[in-house]
């Protein structure tokens, strides 16, 4: 048994509002520099829709995770290492940064400068990759939002698989749902596997999945590789770039930006326990189905004293045990049962959960629109069908699925009774398999959400690996080389790509300000 | 022999091979953030699948075809019982061929880059000089060809890997195997080993990386940093 932790997320999409703040303050802070400004490390998709980049979960198509070879053995479906290493000059599964959006700005000069004319002067888009006027913006990463665009285009969507799709195109029975994205920092990553230079690597300690930007070559293999399409490739740089899971704030404890700043408080950050050692062999079970329930086989219990007792013997520190029976991932994944991966078929393992959601299906029951039959109506009168849900969640496995929604709708009604009445009533939990006290404790985690029930983040103790008085005065985290700040002056050995002509007289700008060198 | 033909061929290899190894490694040390392939995949894929793979595989061949052919002792290929008009013809044939492969490549990569509106605007002079380099080698190279056709003897060749081998072995006497070469090998082999004075300037460092990446053969899937 090796053990390791890891810092999991579950994000409650039951309670996603698609407000995109997630996305904006990710934005801010991680991604608002040349060359990366078309990546978006967390983006909000409204199902059903294509996503971004643009049919990401085809994978047919763009070749991205795992497969089962007859052998029983992994390998990415992009090739094995030498498929990988041959394609080296040319990536035949690569998206075009189309896929994504071309990335642009505003002519916003113009609103000021233009001379007096009949019309009122407009600000017309510009390519931040030519400098040129765009005539017209035609696609955005969040294009879909709210179901925009015709249902023809829309209903691409992979996740349509074996559903009947036509009748939702029309208005009553249309349906949505909100998919905030980000890396997965997978157990088994298929972009570290797929990365001939060796830059990609998982942390040992808390499990983040980062990228070595001085070891990153730019052989774009990743990019591919990661079936979820979160790694992506900075243009100006030429070096690979994904989410970092915030690591400088989760090694001081703290949430990551996206998690911290949600709104509807829907994400939640704790620790995991995982066998190490059992990874290969859940990745690789035959039956994609049965993905969900091997990756749970790989977590550990923390409430066993002889998992804690071999932790300790390994190094983990006291104070991530103590997390990790606190964690709300563990509860919502491992006990609750109302978490799942993203996608488990692709046999990456992810470590960023979804609860589903459920909302459309107890409105619809309270307005006496659908029988009662049991508690869960039957799948056909759900508005969002379940095997869509499946679809993403399960591997088109049904029944997690329906059991995770009559957990909730269990606990609303129970809860419902308990606030209106003001007396609880253990028959509302009849035919299922919960308790009073585990729906009360749900009740805290899921639906009031307190700060300190979502967030259960053990600071890293780097202490024991390194001495912080060196550290003294040294430079904290910065983009480009070292302690440059941000800028790589020009050196001999060249320096950053020319940013387009729009950008230029910003640039000069800022450094005329700051009144510095660099 | 005069003093600028001692210089280019005596004394610059050995400047150029310094510049190569030393400008190499104090880049690896020093910048290597700034060491990358410098794709240009992402902003537009057009014909660069077809042209990157001629324009590789051909240099590839080039490489080691120079590299065998030319630092081989003479030794060896006679007790190997190759003659040398049979070397020569099989230079010429497979050189032309890799050489015929790589120019069509890197005339399919200028295409691409300055025809690209995207890419026009993102490619900087180190990009431009290095593909007008290779182009201006390969095509002096090729028409070498044309050269040995004239003699098929092999003797102006075994000249040339006299000098390579004296070049590498740091005998004095290399630039005098050469000096009554053709003018167009001597423009080739200049142009050739100034390819080496401008490899750690540009993006040509990604060979160096290119060729590590065989290691990703042995290498397992996952890979787990520890703390330190």
């Amino acid at each position: 048994m090796k053990i390791r932790a890891q810092i999991g997320m579950v994000l409650n999409l039951d309670k996603c509002i698609g407000c995109h703040t997630c996305s904006v303050t990710c934005k801010n802070v991680w991604t608002s520099r040349d060359g990366i400004e078309y990546a978006w490390f967390n983006n909000v998709e409204t199902k059903p829709g294509v996503g971004y980049p643009k049919d990401w979960e085809n994978q047919d198509k763009w070749q991205g995770g795992w497969v089962r070879k007859a052998n029983g053995k992994l390998e990415p479906r992009q090739g094995g290492r030498l498929k990988i290493l041959a394609n080296i000059f040319a990536n035949p599964n690569l998206p075009a940064i189309d896929e994504y959006y071309e990335p642009f700005t505003y002519d916003y000069e113009h609103l000021q400068n233009a001379p007096e004319m009949i019309t009122p002067p407009t600000a017309r888009p510009v390519s931040v990759l030519t400098g040129k006027k765009m005539d017209k913006i035609e696609w955005g990463p969040n294009w879909e939002d709210d179901l925009g665009g015709e249902f023809s285009k829309r209903s691409k969507d992979a996740l349509f698989e074996g559903i009947q799709k036509e009748m939702y195109s029309a208005f009553e029975n249309t349906f949505m749902m909100y998919l905030p994205r980000l890396c997965e920092h997978c157990l088994n990553p298929a972009c570290v596997a797929s990365c001939p230079s060796g830059s990609i690597y998982k942390r040992e300690d808390d499990g983040i999945v980062l990228i070595d930007q001085d070891k990153c070559r730019g052989w774009r293999m990743c990019v591919s590789g990661c079936p979820y399409k979160k790694i992506y490739y900075n243009w100006t740089t030429g070096k690979a770039e994904k989410c970092i899971f915030c690591y400088p704030r989760i090694e001081a404890g703290q949430p990551t930006v996206c998690s911290e700043t949600c709104v509807g408080r829907i994400r939640y950050l704790g620790v995991l326990l995982y066998d190490a050692d059992k990874i290969e062999a859940a990745a690789s079970v035959e039956d994609p189905k049965s993905l969900y329930e091997a990756q749970l086989g790989v977590f550990l219990d923390p409430h066993s004293s002889t998992v804690q007792e071999e932790a300790r013997k390994q190094g983990i520190p006291e104070a991530w045990l103590t997390a990790a029976q606190k964690s709300p991932v563990y509860k919502m994944a491992m006990e609750w049962k109302v978490a799942f991966p993203l996608h488990p078929e692709y046999r990456t393992l992810p470590m960023v959960w979804y609860i589903p959601p459920l909302s459309p299906i107890q409105s619809a029951m309270e307005n006496g629109l659908i029988g009662e039959n049991g508690i869960i109506p039957d799948v056909k009168d759900l508005r969002i069908p379940i095997r869509y849900l499946a679809n993403l969640l399960t591997a088109g496995k049904e029944e997690p699925v329906v059991k995770a929604l009559e957990t909730m709708v269990a606990m609303r009604r129970y809860m419902r009774a308990k606030s209106i009445r003001k007396q609880a009533d253990p028959a509302t939990l009849k035919g299922t398999h919960l308790k009073p006290a585990q729906v009360e404790e749900m009740y805290q985690v899921m639906a009031i959400a307190n700060y300190e029930d979502r967030f259960v983040i053990p600071s890293s103790h780097k202490e024991m690996v390194e001495n912080t008085f060196d550290d003294k005065a040294s430079c904290g985290f910065t983009f480009g080389n070292g302690c440059s700040g941000g800028t790589s002056e020009p050196s001999l050995f060249g320096k950053k790509k020319a940013t387009p002509i729009v950008f230029h007289d910003m640039r000069r700008d800022r450094k005329a300000n700051t009144g510095s060198k660099s | 022999m005069d003093y600028l033909h001692q210089f280019v061929f005596g004394i610059y290899p050995y400047i150029a091979l310094a510049i190569f190894l030393l400008g190499s490694l104090v880049r690896f040390e020093r910048e290597q953030y700034s060491w990358k392939s410098e794709s240009s995949q992402l902003l537009h894929r057009g014909s660069l699948r077809l042209g990157n793979i001629l324009f590789h595989v051909g240099i590839i061949g080039l490489f080691f075809g120079h590299a065998v052919g030319l630092l081989t002792p003479v030794a060896v290929w006679d007790a190997l019982g190759v003659t040398h008009s049979f070397k020569q013809a099989f230079a010429m044939t497979a050189g032309g061929i890799m050489g015929s492969l790589c120019l069509i490549g890197v005339l399919i990569l200028l295409g691409r880059r300055l025809g690209n509106e995207r890419l026009a605007a993102n490619t900087t002079w180190r990009d431009k000089l290095v593909l007008l380099w290779i182009l201006a080698t390969l095509v002096l190279g090729l028409s070498t060809i044309a050269v040995s056709a004239r003699h098929m003897d092999g003797h102006e060749m075994v000249l040339l890997m006299s000098w390579a081998q004296h070049v590498v072995t740091f005998r004095g006497d290399a630039a005098s195997f050469i000096a009554d070469a053709s003018p167009l090998f001597k423009a080739h082999l200049f142009m050739g080993m100034s390819l080496f004075v401008i490899f750690p300037f540009t993006r040509l460092v990604h060979v160096w990386s290119g060729f590590g990446a065989v290691g990703y053969l042995g290498r397992s899937w996952q890979l787990v940093r520890p703390r330190r």
